[in-house]
C-alpha cells in the first residue's frame, strides 16, 4: 500500500513536471510572426518583466476587472503559495544537500503562515466557486471539468486543515517525513495510517495527473502571451519570424505590384 | 427604423443578464467563390433555379478546417497559448459591448473563444479525446461552423476584453484565427473579401481608380481655394516629395473623414512640407488585419513599400485611421520592411497627429483657438489605437498626443468618463470588418456603451462634438449615432478641428 502511494506520487510528480516542460517547450517553439501586444505596453525587456511580475504577484489586470474575483483568486493562490512552503519541511533533509534552507522552512513563522493559509485557501475557493454557481455570466460559460477543479482542490485543503486541526485526525508526522523522504530515494517506507492522509495523498495525485492536460496550464500560459510579454518597438526593431521570412522572398512578385 | 429595438441609454453602465440566442440569426453574407480565390482562398457556388445561388462549405470541409487549425496553432503562439490558458474565470464576460447591446451570452468574450476552444479541445487535446463532456469539447459540424460565422462576425476586434484577462486572452487572434478557418473551407466574409479584391486590383477599398482619384483631389483644391483663397495642394504621385501621405480611401469622399484630409493639407501647406499621396498606395486600410491573414496583409502592405520606392519619398505618414495605424506601427516594418531607405531621423511610419503635434509644439502653425469655440470637443479612443498601437516615444503615448492636438486648437476639451476611455475604451460598435449594412442591428446594438457615455458627457459637461481618428469609427458613428438622437455632424475628425483653427498666409474668411 504505501509503496503504491509512492509510486502514484512519483509518477504524478513526473508526469506534471514533465507535461508543464512539454507545453513550455511546445510555446517557445511557436513562433509569434506579430507584434501584438496589448498596449500601452512596455517599451523595454525591463519593463516587460515588471508587467509580468504584476500579473503572477498580484494579478494586476484582474484586479481591475472584476474585485470579487480578484479577492478569491488572490486570496486562494496566496494560501496555496505558503501551504505549499510549509510542505517543504516534508521533503527537505536538514542534514541533506538542501539542508541549508531548512531553517527557512522550518521555523514558526512559515509553518504558521502555511498552516492558517489553509483556512484562507479553502475560503477563497469557496468564493469561487459560490460566484460559478450564482453569477449567471460565469455559470453559463462553466463546464463540469470547472466545478470539479475547484472542488478538488477544496477537498485536498480541507483534508489537510482536518490533519492540522482536528486531533483525532493528527498524524504522525515523523513517519511522513521518512516516508517522503524514502520516497524520493526509493527506499519506500510506510505511510502513517490515516484515511485523511490516503485522501489528501490521492487527490494530489490526481492534481498532478490533471494540471498538464487541463486548464490549469494557464501557469505556464501567463509567461508566454504574446500580448503582456512582447515589447512595444516595432517601429525601432524589425520583428519577423522564421516561417515569415520565406513570404519575403515571394512578396514581391504580385501582379498588382509590377503594373 | 428596424426590426429590432434599439436599446435605451442608461445613466450608469448596466451590465445586462444574458439571454441566450438573442444574436443567433444574425449573420454576414457569405463571399463568391470568385471574390474567395482572389484572395487564395476557396468556395462553392450551388445554383438554384429561380433563387439566389448559395455558397456553401467545398468538399472535405471538415478535415481541412482541422488541417488548417493545426496550421494556425502552429504557427502563432498567441492561438496556441490561448486555447490552453483561459481558466474560465469570468473576468472577461461583462467587457465586450456586443454582450452588453445584445444580451447574447455567446457575445461575452470567452464564450466566444469557447466555441472555437470547444473544437480545439476535441481534436487536440487529451482530456477532449477522451473525456468530451467533461471539460465541454465538441465535434466540429455543420452547425458548429454556421454558429463560427455568425459569432465571429460578432466580435470587432477590438481587444478590450484582453485588457482585463488576467492571462492576456486577446480574443480578437481567435477570432482571427475563426475567420481564417473558415476562409479555407469555403465560408469568407462578402464585404472584407470584396473590399480586399478590391485593393489588389484597383487599389483602394472604395474601388476609386486613379482617375477618379485625380478629380476627387482636384475638386478639393479648388473648394478649398475657393473658400479661404489659399491654393492649398493635395498633390497625387509627385515624385521625389518628403512625405509619402497614405490615408484611408474614405477620407476622399466621406464626411466627416474629407474635412480631416483637408486639415492634413492644410498643416503641409502651413509648414512648407513637401508631401504626396500615391495612387497606387490610396489606401491605408488593412482588411488583411481582420480576416487573421498574414499573407494578404502583408500583401496590401507591400503597396505602400513599392509607392515608397517609386516615388523616391523619404519618410511614410499616415493619416487618421484606427487599424491601418495598428498595421502601420506595429506590423509594417514587419510585412514590408526593412525601410533602411527612409529618413531614419522619423519614426517610420509617423502618425498624422505626431506630425501635427510637433508641429505645433515648434510654433510652426498660425492657430486661433477661438475659431472651435462654438464646440465643447471629447475624444473617442480607437480601440486599435489605443489597445494595438502606440505613438510618440512613450508607453501612452497614443491617448495624450491626440489629446494635446485637439487641446492646441480647441478651447473646450472634456474626456468621457474613466472606464469608457483610453485602454478600457468602447469599441465604436463598427470595427474589426463589421462596418457592413448586413450587420446593421449588431451595429446599433455594439455602439451602446459609447453612445451612453457620449451621452453622459452632452448632459453633464455640454459636450457638442465627438472627434475620432478612425475612418471606421467615424463611418459608424455618423450612421449610428443618429438611431439614439444625435446628429451625424457632431462627429469631427481631428484633423477638422484643426483645419477649423489654423489661419494660414493669405487666408481670407467667407463672410458669414
Ligand atoms: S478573463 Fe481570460 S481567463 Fe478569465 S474567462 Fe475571460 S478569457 Fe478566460
Ligand atoms: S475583442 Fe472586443 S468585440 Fe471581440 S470579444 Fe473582445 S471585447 Fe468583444
Amino acid at each position: 500500500m504505501s509503496t503504491l502511494y509512492a509510486i502514484l506520487l512519483l509518477a504524478a510528480t513526473l508526469f506534471m513536471l514533465g507535461g508543464l516542460a512539454r507545453k513550455a517547450r511546445q510555446y517557445r517553439a511557436t513562433p509569434a510572426p506579430l507584434k501584438i501586444p496589448v498596449t500601452p505596453a512596455p517599451k523595454t525587456t525591463g519593463g516587460v518583466v515588471l508587467r509580468l511580475a504584476k500579473e503572477v504577484i498580484f494579478f494586476a489586470s484582474l484586479f481591475r476587472s472584476n474585485k470579487w474575483t480578484w479577492i478569491f483568486g488572490w486570496m486562494f493562490h496566496v494560501s496555496l503559495a505558503l501551504a505549499f512552503v510549509r510542505h517543504l519541511r516534508y521533503v527537505i533533509d536538514p542534514d541533506g544537500m538542501l539542508g541549508f534552507i531548512w531553517p527557512l522552512i522550518n521555523n514558526p513563522i512559515v509553518q504558521s503562515f502555511g498552516k492558517y493559509a489553509g483556512i484562507f485557501l479553502v475560503l477563497g475557493l469557496a468564493g469561487l466557486l459560490a460566484r460559478r454557481i450564482l453569477v449567471a455570466r460565469v455559470r453559463y460559460i462553466s463546464a463540469p471539468s470547472d466545478y470539479l477543479m475547484l472542488i478538488l482542490i477544496m477537498v485536498i485543503g480541507i483534508s489537510g486543515l482536518m490533519m492540522s486541526f482536528v486531533p483525532s485526525a493528527f498524524i504522525d508526522i515523523v513517519q511522513l517525513k521518512s516516508f517522503m523522504l524514502g520516497m524520493l530515494s526509493f527506499d519506500f517506507q510506510e505511510l502513517p495510517t490515516s484515511v485523511v492522509l490516503l485522501i489528501h495523498l490521492t487527490l494530489v495525485a490526481v492534481l498532478g495527473f490533471v494540471l498538464p492536460i487541463s486548464k490549469l496550464l494557464h501557469i505556464p500560459g501567463v509567461f508566454y502571451a504574446p500580448t503582456r510579454n512582447q515589447v512595444d518597438n516595432p517601429r525601432e526593431k524589425r520583428h519577423i519570424a522564421d516561417w515569415a521570412k520565406k513570404l519575403d522572398e515571394t512578396r514581391d512578385s504580385y501582379p498588382e505590384l509590377r503594373d | 427604423m428596424a426590426d429590432y429595438e434599439v436599446p435605451e441609454l442608461k445613466e450608469y453602465p448596466v451590465v445586462p443578464l444574458p439571454v441566450e440566442g438573442t444574436m443567433e440569426h444574425l449573420s454576414p453574407f457569405v463571399a463568391k467563390p470568385e471574390f474567395q480565390e482572389a484572395l487564395n482562398y476557396v468556395g462553392k457556388k450551388i445554383e438554384k433555379e429561380g433563387e439566389m445561388p448559395e455558397y456553401v462549405l467545398v468538399d472535405g470541409w471538415h478535415d481541412k478546417a482541422i488541417e488548417k487549425m493545426g496550421d494556425l496553432l502552429g504557427r502563432y503562439r498567441g492561438f496556441q497559448v490561448f486555447m490552453d490558458s483561459c481558466v474560465k474565470c469570468g473576468a472577461c464576460t461583462d467587457k465586450c459591448h456586443y454582450f452588453i447591446g445584445t444580451k447574447d451570452p455567446k457575445n461575452m468574450p470567452v464564450a466566444r473563444q469557447d466555441l472555437l476552444r470547444s473544437v480545439y479541445r476535441r481534436y487536440f487535446t487529451f482530456a477532449g479525446k477522451f473525456f468530451p463532456k467533461l471539460v465541454g469539447a465538441r465535434d466540429l459540424t455543420e452547425d458548429v461552423v454556421q454558429e463560427w460565422y455568425s459569432y465571429f462576425h460578432q466580435c470587432s476586434e477590438c481587444r478590450r476584453c484582453s485588457v482585463f484577462c488576467p492571462y492576456g486572452i486577446d480574443t480578437a487572434e481567435v477570432t482571427m484565427a475563426a475567420r481564417e478557418i473558415m476562409a479555407h473551407i469555403g465560408k469568407g466574409q462578402k464585404y472584407n473579401n470584396e473590399i480586399i479584391g478590391k485593393v489588389f486590383t484597383i487599389g483602394n477599398n472604395l474601388g476609386l481608380p486613379e482617375k477618379a482619384l485625380a478629380n476627387v483631389l482636384e475638386g478639393l483644391e479648388e473648394d478649398v481655394e475657393y473658400d479661404i483663397e489659399v491654393p492649398v495642394k493635395f498633390p497625387l504621385d509627385k515624385k521625389g516629395a518628403d512625405i509619402l501621405l497614405v490615408t484611408p480611401s474614405a477620407d476622399f469622399f466621406a464626411e466627416p473623414h474629407i474635412d480631416g484630409l483637408i486639415g492634413y493639407a492644410k498643416v503641409f501647406h502651413a509648414t512648407n512640407t513637401s508631401w504626396t499621396l500615391s495612387s497606387r498606395a490610396s489606401e491605408a486600410a488593412n482588411f488583411g488585419l481582420f480576416i487573421g491573414s498574414y499573407e494578404n496583409m502583408q500583401r496590401i502592405s507591400m503597396r505602400i513599400r513599392t509607392a515608397a520606392l517609386e516615388l523616391g519619398v523619404k519618410r511614410i505618414v499616415y493619416g487618421e485611421c484606427g487599424h491601418a495605424w495598428r498595421v502601420g506601427y506595429s506590423f509594417l516594418n514587419t510585412l514590408a520592411g526593412p525601410f533602411d531607405f527612409l529618413d531614419q531621423n522619423y519614426p517610420v511610419p509617423q502618425h498624422i497627429c505626431e506630425f501635427t503635434l510637433d508641429k505645433l509644439q515648434k510654433g510652426e502653425l498660425n492657430i486661433d483657438k477661438s475659431r472651435n469655440d462654438d464646440k465643447t470637443v471629447t475624444f473617442h479612443d480607437s480601440c486599435n489605437v489605443a489597445r494595438a498601437s502606440g505613438m510618440g516615444n512613450y508607453p501612452g503615448g497614443q491617448f495624450d498626443i491626440p489629446r494635446a492636438v485637439i487641446n492646441a486648437v480647441c478651447n473646450n476639451y472634456v474626456d468621457m468618463e474613466p472606464g469608457t476611455t483610453h485602454d478600457a475604451t468602447f469599441c465604436c460598435g463598427g470595427g474589426g470588418g463589421l462596418l457592413t449594412d448586413d450587420l446593421m442591428e449588431l451595429r446599433v446594438k455594439g455602439i451602446l456603451p459609447r453612445a451612453s457615455a457620449l451621452n453622459n458627457a452632452v448632459n453633464e459637461n455640454g459636450v457638442t462634438h465627438m472627434a475620432a481618428i478612425c475612418a471606421i469609427c467615424k463611418s459608424q458613428f455618423t450612421k449610428v449615432l443618429p438611431y439614439y438622437g444625435f446628429t451625424m455632424d457632431q462627429i469631427v475628425s481631428v484633423h477638422q478641428l484643426v483645419s477649423e483653427a489654423i489661419i494660414l498666409e493669405g487666408q481670407v474668411d467667407p463672410e458669414d
